[in-house]
């Protein structure tokens, strides 16, 4: 079911000044900002639109440029910002690091740090996109500059973080330490969130399993049915390696766990590191072949469409010395993924080789993020053991009042999602 | 009471607790069980009813675990205060701050089942009064003080301490726990929160089995503890909602993992045995052999053990030299290397790594060359 | 935790002793601070019980509260400790220095030496905040009147706890918390919260080696608890015989103060060694500043409570001001990380682990080179550096080396030597004049040694944020402003 029109009500003439639309991951949430945009820009509905990064906010400058040709969209940049290949490429689009320069644009697009240093102006309308990955201070900078607010945002994404640690604010429903959607709705129980339930990216293999992991209470479906995806290879493997098997059982079922032998390592685990980069080499080797509903007659599976995931820097880095330089094969941490879609994924489970989980390895969010990137499938390459390593986690956290409990909690959901592997595994 | 072993899981815990009664689990040792579910000398100690704070002071390390009365005397004293006349103060504070809508309300204390304590018959009015209640009969009550619940542990039934009230309100029941730790300006402390909700969370979980088995829905039982402290420093009650659905999770995967203790049994020798050998009150059996029985089951010790676990003192200084002694994330550091030795020795070069450890021996060498250099 | 701290650890195993951290000291230690070592009552919120405190370590002040459940007797105590921490604060606002700003044009003044007040760990820290939350808001008149020193005293307290929590200042030390972070025993940091043992294992008492030290702090006889919560075998024992003992008969009160005084003092003396063990460090080069930093908050909050109807902190901050102490705390947190590595090589060494670093010697210099690309003629040396560290950064990256604070250096190209280490090339920028000739030394020459990182301590505007009457609605809308009520002042104290 399409829910803008009831969110597009609700944003133009409901008695809230905010509207909030939940989105599982690759459900149409940047079409739908573009298609708002292009509402209130035909309309000469001046908007303005808070993004979290400058690649998000590029993203969205190309696609609302390209939607509604005929309006001036205006990127608020910082001092000496080069517009990226995407951006340059629109004419009616204008950069400059001044608002007042940027008057004659229906809409204007910014990151949410850039948007809290613009001093005076108010706007009817705003966007702010990724308002889970926003932090609830960043909010309290900007949100008074407008009059009627749409929030759109993945739940189920990584929380936003501080350098700082303090108990100070636990508990209190404006925390500056919480995201941005959490304290908005603490603040307006009265706002009833709008979701997306249907994921176009996720494939039929993916979409149940993430759902039921990450989003529980909120259950959504894959756009599209067994028989719309599928992944081959154009190239026989000789005499098949694990990675092989590995690859072909995650073309066949959408998933695969690429098990080494249980050890505990240090973080930077050569070996895993170096199964992660042979897997994403060989995919490009063996010529893999996408099908889908926008390639029917399948397209090549590029570097470009291909993701390694890692929880910690120092692992991707890891990873790429494994690859030859410039392969065009992105590799990142999951908080750099946020928000990105790829054919193939191959993710570096965040508690491979560990004795312990800590609540950064368990966070819900990070294994959400790595395990829905991709639209056909997903290798995860992990050591053995754990299930154990799960069960021996002792739950000795603290505990705040009046501190809304997050779902799903990461240990249960990680307990799922292995549960869901454990029927794809190659042992390597 | 504890059941007649029928099984023979039953029989070999009891042989390794030996010729005592087993110590009896309340909801404070139950949450322990999810503070180091990955011990195995401890999951076989709970599991047979040892007593490892005796055990503790026989083999010579004792825990200085200890209460003080002044401690005690405050946590009466708050307690007998919120319950005062029919849990009078109580009723009044869930009303305004929690804005509970409650009527008529019957008090029903069942510690004292008409003068015979004994847990049968106290755990049977339990069930009555709450059958009654949950079925709707008229005057069935709204509070019910001192319930004594069953909770099935590693395949018997034990009986809970009843430190907690059930409350009625429409058709859902409240576990109330009542704490003595202060809520100053809204905020109390993290781990005595996190303490309080898993204990809470062990009679949520009775609660909602004598449910079931009464033919009720256990979701009639709400997830949600109400949690009662002193407000700032008076001795004023504040109650909070504590969501405790986490909790239960933990603890529901924890007890089934206890279900499961006798493939953890199947792998001991048969003969072994943690029998004290007490006789007169004295345990009579040489330490050194209950030292030994010890070492027969492997622990999982980490600094945090040393506030939750009657044996913590001995297992550390059987820890001594490894890794595991100076903390979870020292040892990750050091790349799970078991003993502190070898991890120098590999990063002094003095000890050729295997292919396994050859990595981790390379960052140690890193680690050590640039200390060195910068404290030369 | 990090590799080099465990590996640090792992070697006070085997040498029974602490090995250091640091190659400097990165805590402020005051010539004269002010020891607090308090008790208070098991099962009470915060109830005083006793304490030891004061300037000297010689005459400490032992202060008693004999039952502490009496309301009374509390609010003595309070007064008793608020005029001595308040005698303590005042003889810091005898002697101010100008500092100049504008670029020099104006001159502002700040005290030239402020208050620090050390307590034995960050429990200690958490009693003072609560204590200072129990008595700052309480008044001075009307039915349930104080001592003026009372809330005054609370007051300071709640700045003093707050300041213990900005990274980087040294107001309020809690001494196990500096110790830990100066020096790894070969336990964990459980034990290490232990003052008796921590400190065991860095200057073992006369005749005791570290590791008998260490175990020696077990024994509550030995060494009582550094507070605030007391051994509960001393409160069942001796403790609440004696204070049954004072009821019956006040002229027991002597017998009270010594039972009291013996479980404070060992710690007592502990937290002068530990001061003495600390103040043996040298300095980094930047805890002058950042001391400087904690004189201008004392010389703030001292003008504040001077000036027109000074409220006491909130109960609890507003959405605008937890946004704006947020925002300050990880400035603060920012700059103390990055001073501390450009202080110190060992922290430095770090950064140089997790490849976010790196050190080594230049193998070759252009220093005249000319980068004539853009059409205008720039001055951009290129060097050479050979590295053995694990390097993670990548080309493109910005960083710069202690020495020339100035000069950027963003790196060209990493290269893997045959020999083991990397070749790092990397174009120099800044730090070097107007013209098209670098000055002597500005460019680093053929054998230098450097280290690179690409941490930045630069200045960062402050953030702005919306006034308290402006809070946007999504965060609840302008809050009613805090003015203490007669509710607080009369609060429960029992």
């Amino acid at each position: 079911m399409d829910v803008f029109p009831a969110v597009m009500q609700d944003f133009l003439h409901g008695d809230r000044p905010g509207v909030v639309v939940d989105s599982p991951p690759g459900a149409g949430k940047s079409t739908l900002v573009k298609r708002v945009a292009t509402h209130l820009a035909g309309a000469g509905e001046p908007l303005a639109i808070v993004a979290q990064t400058n690649e998000q906010v590029d993203d969205l400058v190309a696609g609302i440029a390209a939607a509604a040709p005929d309006s001036q969209v205006g990127r608020l940049s910082r001092d000496g910002y080069l517009a990226s290949a995407r951006v340059a490429g629109h004419r009616n689009v204008v950069v400059d690091s001044k608002m007042g320069n940027l008057t004659g644009s229906a809409v204007v697009i910014s990151t949410a740090a850039k948007w809290a240093t613009v001093t005076d102006g108010s706007w009817p309308w705003a966007i702010v996109d990724e308002a889970y990955q926003m932090r609830s201070d960043a909010l309290l900078r900007i949100a008074g500059r407008f009059e009627r607010t749409l929030f759109v945002g993945d739940p189920g994404q990584l929380d936003p973080f501080s350098v700082v640690e303090t108990e100070r604010w636990a508990g209190l429903s404006w925390d500056p330490q919480q995201s941005a959607m959490a304290v908005l709705l603490a603040h307006n129980p009265s706002i009833k969130p709008h979701r997306l339930e249907v994921s176009w990216r996720l494939p039929a293999t993916a979409a149940p399993v993430v759902s039921e992991a990450f989003y529980p209470y909120t259950p959504f479906t894959s756009g599209t049915g067994p028989e719309d995806r599928s992944l081959f290879f154009r190239t026989r493997a000789f005499g098949k390696s694990t990675v092989d098997y590995s690859l072909e059982t995650a073309a066949a079922t959408g998933w695969a766990l690429h098990e080494l032998p249980r050890r505990q390592t240090l973080r930077t685990d050569a070996e895993v590191a170096r199964a992660c980069a042979q897997l994403a080499t060989r995919l490009l080797e063996r010529s893999a072949v996408a099908v889908s509903e926008k390639a029917p007659d399948g397209a090549p599976v590029t570097a470009d469409r291909i993701a390694i995931g890692t929880a910690h820097r120092d692992q991707a880095a890891a990873v790429r010395a494994h690859l030859p330089a410039d392969t065009g094969i992105t590799v990142d941490t999951a908080n750099r993924l946020q928000g990105r879609e790829y054919d193939v994924t191959i993710v570096w489970h965040p508690l491979s080789g560990r004795r312990d989980a800590t609540a950064f390895h368990l966070e819900s969010g990070r294994l959400c993020v790595l395990t829905s990137r991709h639209r056909h499938a997903c290798v995860v390459v992990a050591r053995a053991g754990i299930p154990d390593l799960l069960d021996a986690h002792p739950s000795t956290g603290r505990m705040y009042l009046n501190e809304a409990v997050k779902f799903p909690d990461g240990w249960e959901a990680n307990q799922a999602v292995l549960a869901h592997l454990s029927e794809h595994r190659v042992p390597a | 009471m504890q059941n007649a072993p029928v099984t023979s899981t039953e029989a070999h815990l009891d042989r390794l607790r030996g010729d005592v009664a087993p110590v009896n689990h309340n909801a404070r040792t139950i949450a322990a069980l999810t503070g180091n579910p990955g011990c195995r000398r401890r999951a076989v100690l709970d599991a047979a009813g040892v007593d490892k704070k005796a055990m503790s002071v026989h083999i010579g390390h004792p825990v200085p675990f200890g209460q003080s009365t002044f401690a005690i005397t405050r946590g009466n004293a708050f307690e007998a205060q919120v319950k005062a006349n029919g849990c009078a103060e109580l009723l009044t504070m869930l009303r305004e701050r929690l804005g509970l809508d409650i009527a008529e309300v019957a008090y029903n204390d069942l510690e004292e089942a008409g003068g015979n304590g004994s847990r049968e018959v106290r755990h049977a009015l339990a069930r009555r009064m709450i059958d009654g209640a949950a079925a709707g009969v008229e005057g069935a009550g709204t509070l019910f003080d001192h319930p004594l619940l069953g909770l099935p542990i590693g395949g018997r039934t034990v009986y809970l301490e009843p430190d907690l009230i059930a409350f009625q309100v429409g058709a859902q029941f409240h576990i109330i726990e009542i704490k003595s730790f202060p809520v100053i300006d809204g905020q109390a402390d993290g781990g005595k929160v996190a303490a309080a909700a898993v204990q809470s969370a062990v009679y949520v979980l009775a609660l909602r089995r004598l449910f079931e088995e009464l033919g009720h829905d256990p979701q009639r039982v709400s997830h949600n503890v109400i949690l009662v402290c002193p407000e700032n420093f008076s001795n004023r009650p504040v109650a909070t909602l504590l969501d405790v659905r986490r909790q239960l999770t933990v603890l529901k995967r924890q007890l089934s993992r206890l279900r499961r203790v006798d493939e953890l049994l199947a792998t001991l020798d048969p003969g072994l045995t943690f029998d004290l050998g007490v006789r007169d009150g004295t345990a009579t059996r040489p330490a050194g052999e209950v030292v030994a029985a010890l070492g027969e089951v492997e622990a999982r010790y980490s600094p945090d053990c040393l506030d939750m676990c009657e044996l913590s003192y001995f297992c550390r200084a059987e820890a001594r030299g490894t890794t595991h002694a100076l903390g979870r994330t020292v040892r990750e550091e050091l790349g799970g290397i078991e003993f502190v030795d070898t991890a120098l020795r590999l990063a002094e070069g003095r000890l050729a790594p295997t292919v396994e450890l050859a990595e981790t021996a390379h960052a140690l060498r890193t680690a050590l060359r640039m200390r060195t250099e910068c404290l030369s | 935790m990090t590799a080099l701290t465990a590996l640090a650890r792992a070697i006070a195993v085997r040498e029974e002793r602490a090995q250091p951290l640091t190659t400097v000291r990165h805590v402020h230690i005051g010539a004269r601070p002010l020891v607090f070592v308090p008790l208070a009552l098991a099962g009470e919120a915060n109830a005083p019980l006793a304490a030891l405190v004061g300037d000297d370590r010689a005459a400490p002040h032992l202060l008693v509260v004999p039952q502490p459940r009496n309301r009374a007797q509390r609010f003595a105590f309070a007064a008793e400790l608020g005029h001595l921490v308040l005698d303590y604060l005042r003889s810091f606002t005898h002697f101010r220095e100008d500092v100049p700003i504008n670029r020099g044009r104006e001159v502002r003044q700040r005290f030239s030496d402020a208050p620090q007040l050390i307590v034995p760990n960050p429990a200690g820290v958490a009693f003072t905040r609560l204590l200072g939350r129990s008595t700052r808001l309480r008044r001075t008149d009307g039915p349930y009147a104080v001592d003026p020193v009372v809330p005054l005293l609370g007051r300071w307290l709640t700045f003093l706890a707050e300041r213990a929590e900005h990274p980087g200042s040294s107001l309020m030390v809690a001494m196990t918390r500096a110790l830990s972070m100066h020096w790894a025993t070969g336990q964990s940091s459980t034990e290490d919260a232990n003052l008796a043992a921590l400190l065991g294992w860095i200057a073992p008492p006369e005749g005791r080696s570290p590791v008998e030290a260490a175990a020696d702090a077990e024994d509550a006889d030995l060494w009582p608890p550094a507070g605030p919560a007391t051994d509960p075998t001393f409160d069942n024992e001796i403790l609440s015989p004696a204070i049954a003992r004072h009821e019956r008969d006040p002229r027991h009160f002597d017998g009270l103060r010594k039972v009291l005084n013996s479980q404070l003092e060992p710690t007592w003396h502990l937290m002068w060694r530990g001061i003495d063990v600390l103040g043996g460090l040298s300095p980094g080069a930047s805890v002058a500043e950042r001391w400087a930093d904690d004189r201008d908050s004392f010389t703030n909050y001292v003008t504040y409570l001077a000036g027109d109807n000074p409220l006491p902190q909130a109960r609890r901050d507003s959405a605008t001001a937890a946004a704006r102490r947020l925002s300050t705390m990880e400035r603060a947190q920012n700059v103390y990380d990055v001073q501390r590595a450009m202080d110190d090589p060992l922290v430095m060494a770090e950064y140089r682990l997790g490849g976010e670093a790196f050190a080594g010697t230049v193998t070759y210099a252009a220093p005249d080179r000319i980068d004539a690309s853009s059409g205008r003629r720039k001055l951009r040396p290129q060097i050479l550096v050979h590295t053995d560290d694990p390097l993670r950064l990548t080309p493109g990256a910005t960083v710069s080396d202690r020495s020339r604070p100035k000069q950027k250096a963003v790196i060209v190209r990493v290269s893997t030597l045959d020999s083991g280490g990397y070749e790092v090339q990397l174009e120099l920028s800044g730090g070097m004049g107007n013209s098209l000739v670098a000055p002597p030394g500005s460019v680093p020459a053929v054998g230098e040694r450097l280290t690179y990182s690409a941490l930045d301590a630069a200045f960062r505007q402050p953030d702005r944020f919306p006034a308290n009457e402006e809070t946007p609605w999504t965060h609840g809308g302008p809050p009613q402003q805090y003015v203490p009520t007669n509710d607080d002042a009369v609060e429960d104290w029992s």
